[in-house]
């Protein structure tokens, strides 16, 4: 069976936990680059990261782009909306058109 | 185009011609293959960007509640009454193939039916706003599982889409260009040396007829 994760800051993340998704309050790059990898390890199938914190560690991030599991979805943080989440979606428009296309 | 270092002999030419006709067919199957691609692609990607914006619109909502519920409430009061869930929520992971690229469906499932069990908290020592909060996240967490695995989708597909292109390229610029030079150049190698062997024959014939017979 396959679980869902959250990461992000304590204020961003603590009502997910309500739903009954396991939540990991981390807002240090070193140590979600090891909680995500310990994740993808653990049959954690999505992991829901604050944007904030997927800008610590985007690289991370870019290397399980394309492999199966896990999905690594970005939300926006207490603080609001960045917009990287949609960045990543017209990066990938770019990669397989070519050329930005949504609009 | 670089022509392929190969002997000029009947053997290559009738190899490169095979070789050939399989680049072509591959080359129209690739091509196929990425616009079926590209086609699915684009009705993903649309649905893709719409959950997203939907998604994010509810959780800043949720996260509206939130920040009214923490400042109401005391920080401790708060992350305790959110310390033990009652509900927990288990994937089932399937796949779908879509044009050989395997895309991830996910399921969900809830330890207790009750819809109530998202409230892990006795409703006297907390704020309205948390059940607030709580409610609209709940309410849009169908949405973020589907927008989980519509977006893996994308990425993946994106990254096949990417690939089968460079191959079509590669195919229709340089792999059949080289193929086909380079069957030019063996035909005319060939023919150009029967043309040769003909003329000599000629010569020799004439040397002989000359010798034989004296005849100019």
């Amino acid at each position: 069976m396959y679980k869902a994760a959250v990461i992000g800051d304590s204020a961003s993340i603590s009502g997910f936990a309500a739903l009954g998704l396991s939540v990991f309050r981390e807002t240090e790059p070193e140590k979600i680059t090891k909680l995500i990898s310990r994740l993808a390890a653990n049959d954690f199938a999505v992991i829901y990261i604050t944007e904030p914190a997927a800008a610590l560690v985007s690289d991370t991030i870019a290397k399980y782009r394309n492999s199966k599991l896990p999905s690594i979805v970005l939300i926006p943080a207490i603080e609001g909306n960045t917009g990287d989440g949609m960045r990543a979606l017209h990066e990938a428009v770019e990669k397989a058109v070519g050329s930005d296309i949504l609009n | 185009m670089a022509r392929l270092n190969v002997n000029p002999t009947r053997m290559e030419l009738s190899k490169l011609k095979k070789k050939l006709s399989s680049a072509r067919r591959g080359h129209k199957l690739l091509k196929d293959k990425r616009d079926e691609l590209m086609r699915q692609f684009m009705i993903l990607i649309k649905e893709n960007r719409q959950l997203r914006t939907e998604v994010e619109k509810a959780i800043n909502e949720a996260n509206r509640y939130m920040a009214v519920a923490g400042s109401v409430m005391q920080k401790e009061v708060l992350e305790t009454a959110l310390m033990l869930p009652k509900q927990e929520v288990e994937l089932d992971v399937s796949e779908k193939n879509v044009m050989s690229v395997y895309i991830p469906e996910f399921k969900t499932k809830f330890r207790t039916d009750d819809t109530n069990d998202i409230y892990s908290y006795g409703m006297a020592f907390t704020s309205i706003d948390l059940d607030g909060a709580v409610s609209a996240l709940s309410a849009v967490f169908p949405k973020m599982i589907r927008l989980a695995e519509i977006e893996k989708a994308c990425q993946l597909m994106a990254d096949e889409i990417e690939k089968t292109r460079r191959r079509v390229n590669a195919l229709e610029h340089i792999m059949i260009p080289d193929y086909e030079e380079t069957i030019k150049f063996i035909t005319m190698k060939l023919s150009e040396n029967e043309r040769s062997t003909t003329t000599s024959l000629m010569k020799v014939k004439d040397m002989v007829l000359k010798q034989s017979h004296n005849y100019h």
